[in-house]
């Protein structure tokens, strides 16, 4: 066994020979300190990727179910599907009617418009037609006034429901409920205003939206507006059996023959799931190559660096195996030595990602956790306890005779 | 090494038993410093074999011979062979961290070790900071740190003047008497005085083993050594 007294001195020879060596050692770290950086960015992109995409992927709602034209991120011929028929408000109506599995069903369009009120004018915001029943299905809560009501729907009353930033900028100081604003030059009354919603992770600010009833669209800013069904199924374990009764309403309501494929599509949250699996799986493995690679080099520099303390150090090596020192207490020392130079280019590599990711943070909120410190500490030690394994075992095995003759 | 086979020591046959004072002289070059490697399991003869304490050196792996240089022996080296960077205590303390002595009780033996040499006021400096004598005292205290039974000391008085060498000499008497074995390496024959027996080398080969002029003469008496049979 290696005592307490050895391991001691085992640390004092280490740190010592880094202090004699600081600008040697530091030079060949940079493979190893660039291998930190990556690797604590990548995580903490991943990390950050996947608090966002938590939060978003909740807006969507697991026991949803989305009938629209297109498939979502599918590689579908665009030629072949961008002529298929729009959804109807009849097949809408028609599907709330018949689907027995669905809790309640929801028709939305939307589109991209400018919004005033007073001199103000809001650009790019998102304007949605939405019924009754859509704030259950969407699981939104309202922050002030309230929801739709089904007769406002059927008569397409000019009423509206404010996005959360909406609101804040229009009426900073003052109730927005029962003033009108104005899409597209035509007025709607103010009757709600949405709680706080965030941004979607693709950075889509969802507070900036204005919700219409959807009844509107048609006659205010659309020859045929394209419509989506979003259907909440009743118990979320037949999400599958509720697919396929929906594929069959469908179906039939546009009278597709049976054989020929379906001219819409039934999305689901698992796509965006799998589409984010994608993105994070080839952040992952693009980070971990250039992670790889340049700890391989580094590493190599490692070993070098080590060569030449033990080839500097052969006489004394020698004088401590005459004086008792055994084999491992000498491989104990240089491994030592080398994991404290790639524990430094650790620590200097966490030092240097850490304000990237702040920079990372600007853009979604990801932060480098104390876990990812941690791997990345172990990952340096382990690569210089790899890179110095063969100076060290050759530096053990050193006759202590022959040790004794070097200068 | 040049191609041509050097042959340091050849038919060299010697038993020495415990508790001898022995004094091994010869001109530069004669491998002596070559015999007592051997002597401390630093080295392995080519050929032929070396017992210790009745086993064979050659049998023992590295860590045991290791834990035998660390404990049985201690070893002053020719040339002192001290570390340059570490001052004179810690490079007494060497031997006893090795041997896993605990810190408190290490420093304590090593400072009076070192105060054996008369270096208590010498501790904190590096080698290079200490004279020639110094250097050899530190290495002496460092062979001795640790109690050893068998003492190899190559040309231990070269660079001292003959006071302090007649004070290094007076220690292994004291520690011949208390039944150590004592190999000295000298060129001087009044240090091969204090031993018992004289091994005379010559290019290699044992040319003189014979008992001190002194224990020839009157074998009873002679500074108050009172020397083990020979084994
Ligand atoms: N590694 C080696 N390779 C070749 N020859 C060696 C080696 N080591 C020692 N020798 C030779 O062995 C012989 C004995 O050397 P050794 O060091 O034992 O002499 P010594 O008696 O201690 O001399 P000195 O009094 O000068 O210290 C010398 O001729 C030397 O050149
Ligand atoms: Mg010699």
């Amino acid at each position: 066994m290696i005592t307490t007294s050895e391991l001691r001195e085992t640390f004092l020879i280490a740190v010592a020979a880094l202090r004699a060596n600081v600008l040697r050692s530091g030079l060949t770290t940079l493979g190893v300190v660039i291998g930190i950086v990556t690797v604590t960015l990548m995580g903490t992109a991943i990390n950050g990727l996947n608090n966002a995409f938590q939060k978003s992927i909740a807006t969507l709602g697991s026991d949803t179910l989305f009938i629209q034209r297109f498939a979502w991120f599918s590689n579908d011929d665009w030629r072949v599907v961008r002529n298929r028929r729009p959804m109807t408000m009849q097949n809408a109506r028609d599907v709330e009617r018949m689907a027995t599995l669905a809790a309640a069903v929801s028709v939305e369009s939307n589109f991209g418009g400018t919004v005033t009120y007073d001199k103000k004018k809001a650009r790019g915001v998102w304007i949605m037609g939405n019924t009754d029943r859509s704030i259950d299905v969407r699981g939104l809560s309202i922050a002030k006034g309230r929801w739709f009501s089904p007769a406002e729907i059927s008569s397409a009353r000019n009423v509206c429901v404010l996005g959360n930033y909406l609101a804040e900028r229009f009426f900073p100081n003052q109730s927005p409920l029962g003033h009108r604003v104005k899409v597209n030059e035509i007025q709607y009354e103010v009757v709600g205003v949405i709680d706080k919603m965030g941004t979607f992770f693709t950075g889509f600010n969802m507070d900036n939206q204005i919700v219409i009833p959807v009844t509107r669209f048609e006659g205010d800013f659309q020859e045929r507006p394209d419509y989506q069904i979003i259907v909440k199924v009743k118990d979320v374990t037949r999400l599958d059996d509720a697919e396929e009764e929906l594929r069959g309403i469908m179906r039939k309501l546009r009278r597709i023959e049976p054989g020929l494929p379906d001219d819409f599509a039934i999305n689901r949250q698992e796509a965006f799931l799998n589409f984010f699996r994608a993105v994070g799986g080839t952040i992952a493995a693009v980070g971990l190559f250039i992670t790889s690679l340049s700890l391989f080099v580094g590493g190599i520099g490692i070993m070098n660096i080590m060569f030449v303390s033990v080839a500097e150090r052969t006489k004394e090596i020698g004088i401590r195996k005459a004086i008792g020192a055994k084999r491992r207490s000498i491989l104990l020392q240089f491994l030592v030595e080398a994991a404290l130079i790639t524990l430094f280019a650790g620590i200097l590599g966490i030092l240097v990602a850490w304000p990237l990711t702040l920079v990372i943070n600007q853009f979604m909120a990801a932060q480098m956790s104390w876990w990812l410190v941690a791997i990345a500490l172990l990952v340096s030690v382990l690569t210089g306890v790899i890179a110095g394994f063969i100076p060290a075992w050759r530096a053990s095995n050193l006759d202590p005779v022959e040790a004794l003759r070097a200068e | 090494m040049g191609s041509e086979v050097v042959h340091a020591l050849r038919g060299v046959s010697l038993d020495i038993g415990k508790g001898e004072y022995v004094a091994i002289m010869g001109p530069s070059g004669s491998g002596k410093s070559t015999l007592m490697n051997l002597l401390g399991c630093l080295d392995t003869p080519s050929e032929g074999e070396f017992l210790l304490n009745d086993k064979n050196v050659a049998t023992l792996n590295d860590n045991q011979l290791a834990e035998i240089r660390n404990r049985e022996i201690g070893f002053v080296f020719q040339s002192f062979n001290l570390l340059p960077r570490s001052d004179a205590l810690h490079n007494v303390e060497l031997p006893l961290i090795y041997s896993g002595v605990a810190k408190g009780e290490r420093r304590e033996m090593a400072r009076s070790a070192l105060a054996h040499v008369g270096l208590e006021n010498r501790m904190h400096h590096r080698p290079n900071e200490l004279s020639g004598g110094q250097r050899q005292r530190v290495a002496i205290a460092r062979a001795l740190v640790n109690n050893p039974s068998i003492v190899l000391a190559d040309e231990p008085t070269g660079n001292l003047d003959s006071r302090t060498g007649e004070e290094i000499l007076a220690l292994f008497d004291q520690l011949s008497r208390k039944g150590n074995t004592i190999i000295v390496v000298t060129h001087e024959e009044e240090v091969a005085l204090h031993a018992r027996r004289v091994i005379r080398l010559r290019d290699g080969l044992i040319a003189v083993d014979e008992l001190n002029i002194r224990y020839r003469t009157a074998p009873t008496v002679g500074g108050g050594i009172s020397p083990p049979p020979i084994a």
